[in-house]
């Protein structure tokens, strides 16, 4: 049952619209902008992720400390020292550190906020690597179908048919441990779910009419895959990447934290977790922190993820 | 129904086969040999030639691999280069935890994030609702492993000398042992028997031998030692579980049947419990299945923050310690359970929609 509220509110909505409409077409790309603005969890996403974005390409200017120095000598100060901030009544003769010190004696919110880099460049290069690779051998195959379709799935099948960590896991143990080989490995395990996405929307679109005009105008197989198949299949592609840098931030975290991502003395969460992780009884916040840190990251790329989805997903808009 | 479930079973083959054969080629490709691994400052030349003759490394790798390819056939998988002991010795000791851990993770998972996205649904677009979903969206975005850690700090420190206290390590406390029920009904086993091995990896599920046989105190001690690790495991699957739930049951309630159902004048409880929640099932089932696979990776995160020996920290031990048997023996197995589990997805399609068994 509608209110009447309501329906004032719905005939009110139509009608804005219907005058926009008289003024100019709206882009499919405003529409979803403004649709993604309505969504108040999408915009958090937004918010959080935005700020992360700053955190990490002003981490000197706002970091009391370069994350890497170590501070003996120079401040009194231990190692492991709980957090201590002037406002909230540490004691003023003691040196001020928000989140405390870690194990060598470096400032435990300097290596945070240095690590947003870390995460974020690597969240960011997995998933442009995944989604490049994954969706050109999801297009190809969709659209030229038979057996090569068939050859480049059953392969997909089987990266699938691996626990993307154990599988990740096995890859970085071939490549060696570090930074770059944990990126490369995560990249390699999250191209199967691009290729499916693309794959599955380049054979809908494969059967439109303007891809039968197109053949019919007597454009190359490779003109209409790009111009035409590609474009409009975009759009799921954009929200699974989205999501897709949240589960590679987690994963390369996973990675870290059993010693085969990161090394110290980088200052990544993951690492920065694991090294403190046998001290997590006596000095609980070097565990807390870094695991803060990569929950509120993952936190604002899954939300902004949904939030993109609903905004791009008409049957959720009617 | 039959033909369906034949048909889903021979097409699970081919995949299972690539499986095996990537494993058996990727472990190969990493860098550092096992002689290396294992003889470190005396492998000489001479001491690996007598190490690799006596693990047959010394074959042709298509050789190898035939002789891999019929061994896991016959469901020999061979013998570890580390422990120097059977492959499928160590599976029935170490798999049983591994099997515990994910079955609890997953009926915790289960059990509450069904429930949860029913009643997040029910009330959509209240506190509840974006209550329940922002408890959803951290749990996704949470690491396991950190999580592990503050439970344990949680529940090992801060509630220390409370009844709530749980231990943060281990299966058992020391001194505490599970007595396999073949001892404790003093049945005649033959040793190195199949049906005696079987026993015994029947008997390594600690809390099912201890309930079985009634030794209660063991078991208390069994599950107090399980809750952390499960709950630990379980979130992420649990917080994906309700959101899924609450999504598709939602998107059921808006259709023609389920207003049918209300113009006939069924009772809410009915038209929920009767119409919708049956149609909303088929993704929440899909998603159950895929969680395996996270509730694997999980595993061995979980396993080294509550140092549990599974299989899931074994396999790391052995990628890292190239040892070849374990990890093609415990990758076979892993990716059997996988696939079965998918297996029994698909049947549960058939069931759960009439439609897609003709499909």
């Amino acid at each position: 049952m509608l209110s009447r509220r309501k329906i004032a509110e719905q005939l009110e909505t139509a009608a804005a619209d219907s005058s926009m409409l008289l003024e100019r077409p709206i882009s499919q790309w405003r529409l979803t902008i403004r649709r993604f603005r309505g969504r108040k969890s999408g915009m958090i996403g937004l918010t959080i992720v935005s700020l992360l974005i700053l955190m990490a390409v002003f981490a000197p200017l706002l970091a009391p400390f370069p994350p890497n120095e170590v501070l003996i000598g120079k401040v009194d100060v231990g190692p492991r020292e709980k957090p201590c901030v002037h406002l909230l009544g540490c004691d003023k003769s003691q040196p001020q550190h928000i989140l405390g010190t870690d194990g060598n004696v470096r400032d435990e919110f300097s290596r945070i906020i240095f690590g947003a880099r870390v995460s974020l460049t690597l969240g960011l290069f997995t998933v442009t690597i995944a989604l490049l690779v994954g969706s050109t051998l999801g297009a190809v195959a969709g659209y030229a179908g038979g057996w090569f379709d068939n050859i480049i799935m059953r392969i997909m099948d089987v990266v699938l048919g691996f626990p993307s960590l154990l599988l990740a896991i096995a890859i970085v143990a071939v490549l060696g441990p570090g930074l770059q080989n944990a990126l490369i490995a995560i990249a390699i395990v999250s191209i199967p779910a691009y290729a499916r996405v693309m794959r599955a929307q380049v054979l809908a679109i494969k059967e439109t009419d303007f891809v039968a005009a197109s053949i019919a105008l007597g454009s190359s197989a490779r003109q209409i895959l790009i111009r035409r198949v590609v474009p409009n299949a975009l759009t799921p592609l954009v929200v699974l990447a989205t999501l897709g840098v949240a589960t590679a931030i987690l994963e390369a975290a996973g990675l870290s934290f059993l010693g085969l991502g990161a090394q110290p003395p980088t200052a990544e969460w993951g690492s920065m977790l694991a090294s403190e992780r046998n001290n997590v009884f006596t000095s609980p916040h070097l565990v807390f922190f870094p695991g803060i840190a990569i929950m509120i990251t993952v936190l604002g790329f899954n939300l902004m993820g949904d939030g993109l989805r609903d905004a791009l997903d008409p049957a959720l808009n009617k | 129904m039959l033909s369906f479930i034949i048909r889903r079973t021979l097409l699970a083959i081919p995949v299972l086969v690539g499986i095996v054969v990537v494993v058996f080629f990727l472990i190969r490709a990493i860098p550092g040999d096992p002689c290396t691994a294992m003889l470190g400052e005396r492998a000489t030349i001479a001491a690996c030639e007598r190490f690799n003759a006596a693990n047959g490394l010394n074959e042709p790798i298509w050789v190898q691999l035939t002789i891999y390819m019929r061994n896991v056939f016959t469901f020999n998988l061979g013998e570890s280069i580390r422990f120097s002991r059977p492959v499928n010795q160590i599976l029935i000791e170490r798999l049983p935890l591994t099997t515990e851990l994910a079955g609890s993770a997953l009926l915790i998972a289960i059990s509450g994030g069904v429930p949860l996205g029913i009643l997040a649904a029910r009330k959509h677009n209240t506190m509840v609702d974006a209550g329940t979903m922002a408890f959803a969206n951290i749990g996704v975005s949470m690491p396991v492993f950190w999580l592990g850690l503050m439970l344990a700090y949680i529940f090992a420190v801060l509630l220390k000398g409370t009844p709530l206290a749980l231990p943060p390590s281990g299966r058992l406390t020391a001194g505490v042992f599970s007595i396999p029920y073949f001892e404790v009904w003093s049945w005649n086993l033959v040793e190195g028997t199949f049906w005696a091995k079987l026993n015994e990896y029947i008997s390594n599920h600690y809390i099912f031998n201890t309930f079985i046989t009634g030794q209660w105190d063991v078991w208390w001690d069994a599950v107090r030692h399980m809750i952390l690790p499960a709950i630990t495991l379980a979130t992420i699957p649990l917080a994906i579980i309700a959101r899924i739930t609450r999504s598709s049951l939602l998107e059921v309630m808006n259709k023609d049947y389920i207003r049918t159902a209300r113009a006939k004048g069924a009772s809410e409880k009915r038209v929920v419990g009767r119409h919708a929640l049956r149609n909303s099932l088929l993704p929440v089932v899909t998603i159950i299945g895929l969680q395996l696979g996270l509730l694997l990776g999980g595993a061995v995160l979980t396993e080294t923050v509550f140092g549990l020996a599974g299989i899931g920290r074994a396999l790391f031990d052995a990628i890292t310690g190239r040892d070849y048997a374990i990890v093609q023996g415990f990758t076979v197995v892993v990716a059997l359970g996988y696939v079965m589990v998918n297996l029994l997805v698909d049947i549960s399609y058939g069931y759960l929609d009439p439609r897609i068994r003709v499909k």
